[in-house]
This record gives C-alpha cells, structure tokens and sequence, in this order.
C-alpha cells in the first residue's frame, strides 16, 4: 500500500522551473532512494513533499490525506520526518533541546520514552546530551539531526544526503543505522550523492536529471543498469 | 560620596527601563532579522493608555497597568500581522523603511487623538520614598519598583526561554525557521507570539519610565526607543542578559556622564561608547558569534 504517493508535481523558485512533473511513490515498509546529481532537484523534492515549499501545480498524498501545499508544521504530526540537507540541528541549543524539539507535536507524557529510545540508538547523544550542538562533530549532528526526526516517531523518514560530508567508517556506521530503523518498521525516502551506497539498501529506486524522472525500478536492477553505472556509479 | 549614590541608582533605574525596552528589541530581532523601529512608540502607547485609565476612566493603577498591557501586546500582533509578515521574505531595507513608517504612524495617531501639548504623567507606582543618611538621600518607591520589575521580568523570560517548550520552540525559530518549521513549530504563531510579549514588556516600561520621568507626548517613545536599541546592541542583540547589562551600563553612563561631564553632552557620550565598543567588539558584550551553516 503506498504511504506516500507524489503526482505530477511541479515546483519553481520564482521563475526557474526547479521541478517539471515528477512522479513517484513509496509503499509502506520501502526504502526508497532517489538519485541524481548536484542540482537536479532532489531537495526541492523533499521539501516540498515535506512542507516546507509550495508546489506550483501536483498531487501529494500521504497516508491517504492530500497534503500539497500544507505547511510542514501540520504534516509533521502525521507521521511524516524530514532530516533536512545539511543537518540543520539548531546550534546553540543543547543535543538535549534538540530532541525535544524533534517532538514538538507529541505530548509531554511521551517525550521520555522517545528520548530513551533514540539514546540508545544513539549512545554518543546520550554521553553529550548537555553538549551545545554547534560543537558536536560532523557525524555527530548528523546523528543528532536523525535522532531529532525520530523523536516525532515518523511512519515516513525522508532523508536528504545524509551522507555528506562525513569519513567512510561514518557512512558505514549512517547506513547500518537506516537499515536498522527500517527493519524496526519505518518507512524510508533517501535522497542520496552517494548512489552505490543507496542503492545497495533501497528496494527500489528513481533518478531525477534536471527536474525530470529519469528511470525507475528496482535498486538492485539500476545498480546494474548501464546508463545509471555510467553517470551515477563511476 | 552619597550625591554618587544618589546617580548610580538613578542610573540603574533609568538602566532598567532601557533593558526592558532593549528585551523586546533583542527578542523581536532574534526571531524576525529585523529592527523594529516602532517599538519606541508602542511605550509610548502603553504609557498614553495608563494615563487615560487613571485621569479620565479613573481606574486603578494596577487596572491601568494590565490594561496598558493588553493594549501593547494587542498593538504589537497587530503591527506584525499587517506591516511585516507581508514582508517575510522582503529585503531589509524594504523591512527597515516600513518599520520607521510604522514608527510614525503612531506617533501620528497619538498626535491626533492626544494631541501636542505634554501630558503630566502622574506616576502609577508612587508610595512614598526611603529617607536615608539623614536626609541627604532619598531613594523614591519608583527608583525601587523599575529595577525589581527589571529583575523580575530578566529572570521570568530567562526561564521562559530555557525551560518552557514554548520558550524553546522560540529559539529554535530564530535560530532556523526551516528546522523549526520541520519540527511542527507553528513559526507564524512564534514570530506573533514574540512581537507580544516584547510589545507587553513595551507597556510596562511606558508606565515605569513615565513614573520616573513624568512628561508624556507622542515623541515620548523615540529616544529611549533609540538608547534602548543602542543597549541592546551594546550588550549583544539577541541576548538577555546582554539587554540587562546593555540596558544597565547605559543608563549608569547617561545619568553620570550628565551629572559629572555634561548635561548637554550625556546622550553623545553615549553612543561615543557604543561605538568603541563596537570598534572593539563587533557583536557586543554578550554578543554570540554567529555559526556560518556549512
Ligand atoms: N533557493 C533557490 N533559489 C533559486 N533556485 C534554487 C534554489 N534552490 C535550488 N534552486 C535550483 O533548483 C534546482 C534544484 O536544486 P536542488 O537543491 O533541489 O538540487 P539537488 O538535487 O538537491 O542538488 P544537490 O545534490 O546539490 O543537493 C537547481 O537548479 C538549483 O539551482
Ligand atoms: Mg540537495
């Protein structure tokens, strides 16, 4: 059954057509990436799935409930998570404060529980949960800013390049983390640079080029598929 | 030695007025990027609004107090709503000039319904005053009530914003509206909600400063709006207890630089010291340094 289902979707910044009717969908119990190269709109994507842009003109359906268009603080309780490009964990608030705001939209009463829980995904959070998040390494706001989107206890994870920016081991170490969550239950959408890596844990996957759905299929299926090897895979 | 006393606390008392002012400058310049020019005047408007409670609806002062505070916090939402949310994602400069344009509009409005001639302010918080040293220093209840109330207020919003969940999602909007907005902040609502509370802290110190200083007009709210800003900048836009020290040393420096270098040269001096310590330090006392996202 699909959790999330996107239709035609078409986005601009201002007069640049950033994205020029994409199509896609994602069944609940997938990870699904989306791949492509700087620029061709995997972040518009997102957001705008998420919120946090309008969509010109396109259908996106989440759970059932129509929600183009719908600022992101209300699809949040839903059961939909972001962790944005770049992290974006709020810098000068403590590791703590920043799982908190990850549930903003929960009751009080359940806080605890999803912070225990992230902990113990997480123990280098736990050790630093004082810590001001501005000083916590690389991989450790990106931790952070996962935990963060799982404390809202998502049915649907988006995560925008999470990858970035950190050593090999840390990529590792990111992957085994969504592959876990992902057996735990979540559903998962994974905009990714690094396609071997995405594609090796999705079940299916799709390109983007220029705002533009490309291919789509089976990850395992693209990972072989000469055009995709050829551009995406090196 | 007790004439020095006598001005340092004045110019603690006239400091707290300013770091109440400079509170809700700092608060609504973290969360919107922007200067509110017109918070000078909602002081203004909050000071006019107890003066007509007590002299011609004949309240209570306390009652004109809580009315003068509805009214502010009413105003304030009301001003962000209509000039600056449509202005989110405006330049600055087009933010700035609206803010000025709001500026005058209410003190234009004031013009009108109160018209030019000062008003005597009768002061709200007045019971009697401390009679020490044999006469030779008389602290007033006013001098006394400004600097509680400034305490008061320093420690509630220091708490508000470190322990609440609401104060929390306030620094997380100002710290990224994007993120915040992930989190299923309502960002509006905190950007609305911030322009209250600062407009609220506005009205208090309309009446306490008019209780010390008691001539009212429509320009009654310009400068200490502009001391106010300038504290504000001084301690580190952004930061409490930035205001608080901000707010505090400016009004020492005023009261004493009027008092032992020159009554006419008190306001230079001033800004002569903000802009040092801005030559110094870029970001003010307190000033955090700003983390370029990567
Ligand atoms: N704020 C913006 N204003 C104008 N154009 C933008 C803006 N953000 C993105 N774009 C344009 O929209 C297109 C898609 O950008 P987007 O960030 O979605 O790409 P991406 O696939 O996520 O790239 P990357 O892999 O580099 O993150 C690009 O051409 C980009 O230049
Ligand atoms: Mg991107």
């Amino acid at each position: 059954m699909s959790l999330l289902k996107v239709e035609d979707l078409h986005v601009y910044y201002g007069s640049i057509h950033a994205i020029k009717g994409v199509s896609f969908e994602v069944n609940e119990g997938e990870i699904v990436t989306l791949i492509g190269a700087n620029g061709a709109g995997k972040s518009t994507t997102l957001n705008t799935v998420a919120g946090l842009m309008k969509p010109r003109s396109g259908a996106v359906t989440f759970d059932g409930k129509a929600v183009a268009g719908v600022p992101a603080s209300k699809i949040v309780p839903q059961g939909m998570a972001l962790c944005p490009e770049g992290r974006r964990v709020f810098q000068q608030m403590t590791v703590r404060e920043n799982l908190e705001m990850g549930g903003y939209t929960r009751p009080a009463s359940e806080i605890s529980e999803s912070l225990d829980d992230v902990f113990t995904r997480f123990p280098r959070l736990k050790e630093r949960h004082r810590q001001i998040a501005g000083t916590l390494s690389g991989g450790e706001q990106q931790m952070l800013a996962m935990g963060r989107a799982l404390m809202s206890k998502p049915k649907l994870l988006m995560l925008d390049e999470p990858s970035m920016g950190l050593a090999p081991i840390l990529v590792e170490q990111i992957f085994d983390i969504v592959q876990e969550l992902h057996r735990a239950g979540t559903t998962i959408l994974l905009v990714e640079q690094n396609a071997q890596m995405a594609l090796s844990i999705a079940d299916r996957a799709y390109v983007l080029e220029t705002g533009n759905i490309v291919k789509e299929g089976i990850a395992d299926d693209l990972m072989h598929d000469d055009d995709v090897r050829k551009a995406y895979l090196g | 030695m007790i004439q020095f006393l006598s001005y340092l606390l004045n110019g603690i008392s006239l400091g707290s007025v300013y770091a109440i002012i400079a509170l809700g400058y700092s608060m609504v310049y973290g969360i919107a990027k922007m200067l509110n020019f017109a918070h000078g005047d909602v002081i203004m408007i909050g000071a006019y609004m107890s003066f007509c409670a007590i002299q011609y609806w004949s309240l209570p002062p306390i009652a004109a107090i809580v009315l003068a505070i509805v009214v502010c916090t009413a105003l304030g939402i009301l001003i962000e709503r209509m000039a600056y949310k449509p202005l989110r994602t405006a330049t600055s400069l087009s933010v700035l000039i609206t803010a000025i344009g709001v500026s005058w509009l209410l003190q234009n409005i004031a013009l009108l319904i109160w018209g030019a001639n000062p008003k005597s302010y009768q002061s709200l918080v007045n019971f009697g005053s401390l009679t020490l040293f044999d006469g030779q220093l008389h602290i007033t209840s006013e001098t006394f009530i400004t600097i509680a109330a400034n305490i008061i207020i320093m420690i509630a919003l220091t708490l508000f914003t470190g322990k609440t969940k609401m104060g929390k999602a306030m620094r997380a909007v100002s710290e990224d509206k994007g993120a915040a907005e992930l989190m299923g902040i309502n960002v509006n609502a905190t950007i609305s909600m911030t322009f209250a509370i600062g407009s609220g802290l506005a009205a208090i110190a309309g009446v306490l400063l008019c209780s010390s200083y008691p001539v009212l007009m429509p320009t009654t709210g310009s400068m200490p709006g502009i001391k106010a800003f300038t504290a504000a900048v001084f301690g580190g836009i952004g930061s409490i207890p930035g205001a608080l020290i901000g707010g505090i040393l400016l009004g020492l420096i005023e009261i004493l630089g009027k008092a032992y270098v020159s009554t006419e040269l008190g306001d230079a001096l001033v800004f002569a010291v903000l802009i040092i310590v801005l030559l110094v330090k870029p970001t003010g006392l307190l000033g955090k340094k700003v983390h370029e996202k990567v």
